[in-house]
């Protein structure tokens, strides 16, 4: 199946450009005629990835494959790992700094929404070497 | 109701003109980011006493017509260039969160969720 290959580098110095890459690709799939739904569900799980990325990993890259009947998105960082997968992944439970509250986010929301978001998660982590995270959005008919 | 009516109720400044025309039905208002991306479903409306730029990006994400910045907080150029790109409204208003949310409700707008 053809696809279209989109390749993203998410700085972490700059925490007001977070988010780029997601409005950016939210821009081209909406440009290619994919239904709304997919689109925010795209948007907003790599949004909170993004958002990740930049406060936990030091940044990393986004790539997007984008197919017919569905979206791949791997994002990818040379951060600290995450220790305790399964406690990421409780609704709450975070470990972002104050400074990252005062802006909106660190509810311990990230994970879950990207999962809530996505009909596919995988997380593969080391700690002290990074984390790949793989999403998968499939796309109905529009 | 549309935007414009927004700016009426909340005796709003229009900070950034995006469609003032854009049929508006639902609404949430919260400052926190994380809470708007897990909880939103088709609000066209965020009121939020948060002024940075990531709260652009976040209604862009979930396809907001319309930011409201209670309690006369005022965003920077930054942030009204990232709206103005996204065709997004920001408007002002003196009315702190509670107030601004009750008057917009009172007004015929609900906040689009059974709870």
């Amino acid at each position: 199946m053809s696809s279209i290959h989109l390749h993203y580098d998410v700085n972490a110095e700059d925490f007001t450009r977070a988010g780029e890459a997601s409005g950016s690709v939210k821009k081209r799939l909406k440009a290619l005629g994919y239904n709304s739904d997919a689109i925010r569900r795209v948007a907003i799980a790599m949004y909170e990835a993004e958002i990740n990325m930049v406060i936990h990993a030091d940044g990393g890259f986004v790539d997007v494959d984008i197919y017919p009947d569905h979206v791949d998105i791997l994002l990818s960082d040379h951060g600290p790992g995450i220790p305790d997968v399964d406690k990421a992944m409780q609704e709450g439970f975070s470990t972002a700094p104050d400074n990252v509250r005062s802006l909106g986010f660190g509810a311990g929301m990230g994970l879950p929404n990207i999962k809530k978001y996505t009909d596919d998660m995988r997380i593969e982590t080391v700690i002290g070497k990074g984390t790949d995270l793989y999403l998968t959005v499939r796309v109905a008919e529009s | 109701m549309v935007v414009k009516d927004i700016i009426d109720i909340l005796e709003g400044e229009v900070i950034c003109e995006g469609d003032l025309n854009t049929e508006i039905k639902t609404a949430c208002g919260s400052d926190m980011m994380s809470d708007v991306l897990a909880f939103v479903k088709d609000q066209s409306v965020l009121l939020t006493g948060l002024v940075n730029p990531q709260v652009v990006r976040t209604a862009e994400m979930m396809d907001m017509a319309c930011i409201v910045f209670v309690r006369g907080k005022m965003p920077d150029q930054g942030i009204i260039d990232l709206a103005e790109q996204r065709d997004i409204t920001l408007i002002k208003t003196r009315f702190r969160m509670f107030t601004a949310c009750g008057k917009l409700y009172e007004g015929g707008l609900s906040g689009g969720t059974a709870v």
